[in-house]
Parts: structure tokens; sequence; C-alpha cells
């Protein structure tokens, strides 16, 4: 509209063109900033993973004064994370608005029918993915990925009690991925929590579980927990000592243990749909920020997190493979909504 | 001894006098935050957590573990005043507190909620300090099938308690399941009784249900009384904490058993609500007077308040020990240790001596500090009873719809409470008790889930519920605590002859 006003008022286009010279010191081009409040919404209960994460950011945020506006964490855990993915995708066009996702992006709409897909939001980053590691409690006599294997298939069918957070989502995913994988049948026992479900381990009222490194981190350095293999084509990066002389890069791949499976945990942000371009741009630079803070690198470690970072395109992509992916997993299991 | 050493050097730590002023603004903050219904300490906490990012860690969980004491204070005030539960644990303070307000005893009511509180907290510390790491291995020992038979017993000992006929308590009762299996079905994902409304994917909200239940239920009875307070306005009498003070000793044995309740239920971790129901029912079963219970009973008060605090603070514990929230303020803070670049687990007792053991004292000088707050604003308290009732219901009720609302953001919670609040005036009309009801809603999805995983466990064998002594003594006591009116009352006609 600016631009039409010089022709009618040329008096005032000195004046219009200085205002607009003016802002675009002040301000870069398309620079967009909050105005209010940012709602980062967890679609997960508080205390796992995924809400971890939100209020590290959050927190990252406010130490550092990455933003004028504060961010507020709001957990919407309803319908498996359905809640939380309903209201980002019905708060259309809206640019104060977040939600970091976990793997129940793909799983809950598969497996529940809840109405909404990635497609109806705005992919901003990818902020890292987690690993998932196979646990047993460090009294048990296996050794290896291997020798848990061999007992599970000796023993009579669903007799080995498999631990994890959810029902039809990546945990019980990877047993299934396991159970198809070895030829063995384990009985899966679906808990709130990640925490939980280490603590359980402990407890010994189950025979392994599929955590989270940071999940079950504080269990291993105690000496309560093994870990066997890690589900990734590679041995995880951080070399640091954790548990008496083992690191991370120590737990063998379950590939080289003869389980060819692999699974990583989308940790991302997206935004509703229909939001200015402007304001994307906006949040993937705050988020490039964090991740450059020491306390960043620290949670990055702590849960020897896979750190690649993806945004635009090349997300979007990623996303839409990983939904391939689940629709097929999710199909060979039989855990697709029948309506 | 060595743990005595480390704890004079944790009140070495906390006596800073920044610390101290952080100790006092979290009470107070935390009072403020219990008062207020709906607003509770897990909410007041996440709102405030990024605030101590800054903060040296020590300072940071001393103010916020300070806002969790005030709450659990606070939690009790307009529980008694106006049988509005600021907090989901102080439900079973009412049921004695308020009939004593409605005499004109709030003073003494509220004191003896705050005093209990601080004798159950005082407890829980004690108990952290001695045997902390024999505690997190007790904890261990709670696998599904143990949960369930915790759930059970909660139940079972609320069944046939009450002055309503024990048919219409369990049909409270299962009113309460039904609402609990609303949202997902944890086991299966599927969605349950949501009739595609995407507002009841998360089922309904046990706090919303509180709030619409007692607080809305009890303004619509109090008009149509006629527009006043039953009770006489207090006295105000400073006087009132030391005359209650003497009158309190005489619980004690209702005190060491809901302590001893509390704590082990915050540690398995069941939580402060459930704590505080079974504590309040035990007592109303053993105690000489328990017929009175529901009346006014001084009894009724301490022992739901003392379990309650005593299970808030332990929940502490297997944070701290293992890692794993015993209630939903500790899962919050849980994050904030994370933030702070401290690992809960086994081994923050070792490596972090400093912060556990400043943790530690502050939970015995917040709650001393929190119990002299408290207790200074009891005949300010009682006063607010002197406000008529065309002045405070307003307000009530506003501060209802506020408190709904921040549950979950969610304006659709405020018209569930305004349809809870119906249904409890209608359930109390015909004299359904809300208890059990409440109760079943708190609980029965967390006792269905139990009760599943177990089975899944066992592979469909309901032998799991005996298969080791703690889970069958526990499934044993839960039984005994049912059929206990059937077994008194073949007992009193067995014994009936021969008195005669």
């Amino acid at each position: 509209m600016t631009r039409t006003v010089p022709l009618r008022f040329p008096a005032l286009s000195a004046a219009a063109a200085a205002t607009l010279m003016a802002g675009l010191i002040a301000a870069p081009a398309g620079a967009w900033e909050p105005t209010r409040n940012v709602e980062f919404i967890v679609p997960a209960g508080t205390g796992g993973g995924a809400d971890q994460m939100a209020r590290m950011i959050q927190g990252i945020v406010a130490k550092h004064n990455l933003m004028k506006q504060t961010m507020v964490v709001i957990n919407k855990a309803g319908g498996a994370g359905g809640e939380g993915f309903l209201d980002v995708k019905q708060a259309k066009g809206n640019p104060h608005k977040l939600v970091i996702t976990l793997s129940n992006l793909f799983t809950t709409p598969l497996g529940t029918g809840i109405p909404f897909s990635w497609k109806d939001m705005t992919p901003v980053a990818m902020m890292a993915l987690d690993e998932f590691v196979l646990w047993v409690n460090a009294e048990a006599p296996y050794k290896t990925a291997q020798d848990y294997v061999k007992a599970v298939k000796a023993a009579p069918a669903g007799q080995f009690k498999m631990g994890g957070t959810g029902s039809k989502q990546e945990d019980q995913i990877i047993t299934v991925a396991l159970e198809k994988a070895t030829g063995g049948k384990m009985t899966y026992v679906p808990y709130k929590g990640g925490g939980e479900v280490a603590v359980q381990l402990v407890g010994k009222h189950i025979d392994s579980t599929v955590n989270n490194p940071i999940e079950a981190v504080a269990q291993w350095r105690a000496g309560a927990l093994r870990p066997l293999c890690v589900f990734d084509k590679q041995t995880l990066p951080v070399k640091d000592k954790i548990a008496g002389d083992q690191s991370w890069a120590d737990i063998p791949t379950c590939k080289s243990q003869g389980l060819d499976i692999e699974y990583l945990m989308l940790r991302g942000i997206f935004m509703p749909p229909g939001v200015p371009k402007e304001a994307v741009d906006y949040y993937v630079d705050l988020l490039k920020k964090v991740r450059a803070t020491p306390e960043w690198e620290q949670l990055m470690k702590e849960g020897a997190f896979n750190q690649t970072f993806m945004t635009g395109p090349d997300y979007t992509k990623w996303v839409e493979n990983e939904e391939k992916r689940h629709y097929d997993l999710m199909k060979e299991a039989g855990f697709l909504a029948t309506n | 001894m060595e743990d005595i050493g480390n704890l004079l050097h944790g009140f070495s730590v906390v006596l800073s006098w920044q610390n101290f002023l952080y100790m006092l603004v979290g009470i107070v903050l935390g009072v403020i935050i219990g008062v207020l219904p709906g607003l509770g300490g897990a909410n007041g906490v996440a709102i405030l957590l990024p605030l101590t990012f800054s903060m040296p860690p020590t300072s940071a969980i001393i103010l916020l573990s300070c806002i969790y004491w005030g709450a659990l204070f606070g939690g009790a005030i307009t529980s008694i005043l106006f049988n509005i539960p600021g907090e989901p644990w102080s439900v079973a303070t009412t049921f004695d507190g308020h009939p004593m307000a409605q005499q004109g005893k709030a003073g003494e009511a509220l004191t003896a909620a705050f005093t209990s509180s601080f004798v159950g907290a005082l407890f829980a510390v004690v108990v952290i300090t001695l045997v902390a790491p024999l505690v997190a291995k007790f904890a261990l020992q709670f696998g599904p099938a143990e949960k369930f038979s915790v759930f059970f017993l909660a139940f079972c000992s609320f069944v046939g308690m009450g002055k309503e006929p024990p048919t219409k308590t369990v049909a409270a009762m299962m009113i309460g399941f039904a609402l609990a299996a609303v949202g997902t079905d944890t086991v299966t994902g599927q969605l349950r009784l949501t009739f595609g409304f995407t507002e009841l994917l998360g089922g309904f909200d046990f706090l919303v249900a509180v709030i619409g239940l007692f607080g809305i239920g009890e303004i619509l009875l109090t008009m149509e009384e006629g527009l006043s307070f039953k009770g006489k306005a207090a006295g105000i009498n400073p006087a009132v904490v030391l005359q209650t003070w003497k009158e309190l000793p005489r619980y004690w044995v209702t005190s060491l058993r809901s302590c001893i309740i509390g704590c082990w239920m915050g540690i398995t971790p069941a939580g402060a609500t459930p704590a505080s129901f079974m504590s309040y029912g035990i007592a109303k079963r053993v105690s000489k007077t328990g017929h009175k219970f529901g009346t006014g009973e001084i009894e009724g008060v301490v022992a739901p308040e003392t379990a309650a605090h005593a299970a808030g603070t332990s929940a502490l514990l297997p944070m701290l020990a293992l890692g794993v929230p015993g209630s939903p303020t500790a899962a919050v803070l849980l994050g904030g240790l994370l933030i702070w670049g401290l690992q809960p687990g086994p081994l923050l007792f070792v490596e972090q001596k400093d912060f556990v053991w400043g943790l530690i004292a502050s939970m015995y000088l917040g709650n001393v500090v929190g119990l002299l707050v408290v207790l200074t604003m009891v005949p300010v308290f009682a006063a607010i009873l002197r406000v008529p009732f065309g002045i405070i219901a307003p307000i009530i009720l506003v501060i209802c719809a506020i408190g709904a609302y921040t549950v979950h953001n969610n304006s659709f919670d405020v018209v569930m409470m305004l349809v809870f609040g119906v249904a409890g005036y209608v359930l109390k009309k015909c004299s359904y008790p809300l208890a059990p009801l409440v109760l079943a809603i708190v609980l029965g999805d967390k006792a269905e889930e139990a009760f599943r995983q177990s089975l899944l466990i066992s592979q469909g064998s309901i032998t799991v519920f005996w298969s080791n002594g703690l889970v069958g003594t526990i499934m044993a006591l839960g039984l005994i605590a049912l059929f206990w009116p059937a077994l008194s009352n073949l007992k009193g006609r067995l014994l009936a002859p021969a008195v005669r």
C-alpha cells in the first residue's frame, strides 16, 4: 500500500521514503519478532524427554536473553499427544506458538485416527535425534545382545517382559521389530514415562527396556543397568567415561550383534499452519543460537543425542520419509487404527 | 554419623541471608498458590522455574521447594473455610475441617491443619535424613502388582465408612471410575468414551472435577439455604493457636499412623492425595470417636493433613534418589535439576553433597518458617468468614473459574466445572457421598493401569496379586478393610447374647 502513496501525493513521497529508510536501518528487511508471549506446546507429560528438552530450550532462551518476549511451556498430553497437535493445527497463522515433537507426530494419527498430520503444521527445525539402547538389569546374566536374544528365543513365548513408554509408540515398535528379527516372542508392558520404565527394570519387574540414553543414564552410572546395544547404524560419538571404564561410544550397534534394527526419534520443532516465512526464519535463527550455548552442548552430551540439525526443505523431506517408514512399521506390527 | 555431619554442612549452606529470603518469598508465594484452586504447586513451580536459571542451584531449589511447602500448607485454608479444596490433597480435610468452621471453630481447625502438616513434613524429613538409601531400595520393590495393591487398599478403606449406605458409596465410586476411564487408554493406546470430542482426549481433569463438585456445588447449596454461611462468625482470638496446641498431643497415635501412611505413599510413589484419603479412612475406622467423623472432629483434620504433608515431602526422595518423581510438582522440579546441570539418580547423594544436604536442610527450615508464617495468619484467615456471603460468593465463583481455566489454559474446562458443580449439587441433595467419587477419579486410571500391567506381566494369572509377601499382605489388608463393617457386625451379633 505504501508504494501507491507517492503516485498520488508526490509531496509526501520524500517523507514516506525517509520513514521507510529509517525503518530499514532500524530493522533489516523481513525481520520479524514476537510481540507477545510464545507458547511452547509439549505433546507429552511433565518430566519426559520432550518435556525436558522444551524446558531446557525455555531456560536457555531466558538465561541468555535470546528473545524479548517470554517463552511459556504448556503440556498437552491428552490422546497420546493428539491434544497438543490439534491445538497447534487449529491455531492457523498464529506465529506465537511452537510445538516440540517426538515420534507421536507419526504414531498418534496412525494408531488412534486422531485427525492431524505433520502436513497440518509448518516444519521449523530438527533439533536432534534421540537414540535408543537395549538395556537389561546389571545383575542379569546376559553380557551381550546375542546372549539376550538366545535366552529370549529359548524361553516360552511371552515369558520375557519388555517395558516401554506408551502403547503403539516408538518403544513398542522397536519391540515388535526385535521380535521379528529374533523370532522370539516377548510381552510388552506399557508405562507412562521413561524414568519409571528405567526404575522398573532396576527393580526387576521387567526384563529389558529400550530406554533413550538420557532416561537410563543415571541408573547405568550407578551400576544398576547394563546397555547391550544401540539401535543406530554407527556407535554413539560421546567418549566421556560414564560407568566405570565404559562410555556411550563403547556400546556396540545392534546390527553388529546380529539385530538389524535401526531407530532414531525426532526431536523437532513445528509451528501452526499458515505462519509468515519471516516468523519461521526468526525461530530457526533463535534455535541456532540455542544450539550454540554451553548448556545445550551439555544436554546433548549427557543424553548422547545424535546432533543432526536440519531446516527448510531438507527437514521437510526427512519428515516425509520418516512418516512413510512409520506407516510401514506400524502396518507390519498391526498397529494402524481400524477406523 | 556421617549423615549428621552432612546435614550440619547443609545447614551452613542454607543459612545465608539470601537463601533465607528466598525461603520466605517461596513460602508466601506457595501459600497464595495453594489457596487458589487449580493453580497447584506444579503449575506454580513450572511458571517460576525459568526465573531460577540464573541463580545458583541450591538457592533455586530452596525457592522452588519452599513454594511447594507453602502450597501444601495453603491447600487447607479454603477447604476449611469454604469447603473448597485448594489442592487435591486437601479434599479429605474438608470432611471435618469445614463442619468445624461452621461451628465457629475455624481457628482451631486451621491451627490443627497447619500443625499436623508440620509434624508430617518433619517426620518425612527425618526419614529422608536417616534412611534415604534404604527407603530408595524399598521403593524399587514396587512393581505394577504392588502398586495396584496399594490403590486397592485405598479404595477398600473407604467403602462402608460413611454415614451413607455402602451401596451409595459404591455407586458414587463407580461414577468416578467411569469418569476416570474417559480419554486415552494407556495400555492399548485407544481412545475411550470421547464421543469424537477433541476436548475429551485428555480425559476429565481431577482438579476441574473437584473445583466444580465442591466449590460450585457448595455455593449452590448455600444459596438454597438462604444466602448465608451456616456457621457463627468466628471470633478473632490470637490465643486460639495455643489453646489448640494443648489439645493436639492427645492425637499422637493418629499422627504417628498418618506419618507412616504418608511416607509410604509418598515414596512408593502414589502421592499426597491417596495418602490423605487413606489416612482419614483408617483414622475413622480405628478411632474411638470414629462414628463422629464428618461432624467436626479435630482428629479428622489431623489425620489427612499429617499424611498429605508427609507424603508431599517424602515424594521428593524417589526423585532425588531414583530420578522418578513422586508427584507432579516433583516432576517439574526434576526438569529443573537437569537444567541446573544436576543429574538426579543414585549418585546425586554422593556427587552433589552441597546440593542434596542443602535441600534437606532447607526442608527443615522451610517447614519451620512456613509454620510460623501460616500460624500468624490464622486469625486473619478465620476473619474472612465474617464477610457476608453476598460479597464472598461471587469472588469464590470467579476464583473457581480462574482455577479451572489455569489447569490446562482451556475455557472448555470452565464449562466442565459448571457441569460438575450442578452434578455435585444434585448428588449432595440425594445424599450420595462425593469423596468416593473424587477418590475414584484421582486413582481410577492409575489403579486400572497397574492392574492391567500386572496381568500382562503374569500373562493373565490373577495370582500375581499374591505372588510375594509384600503384595499379598497389602491385598489381605485391603480385603479386611473392605469387609470390616460386615465383620464387626458379625462380631456384635455373636457377643450380643453373652451381654444379655
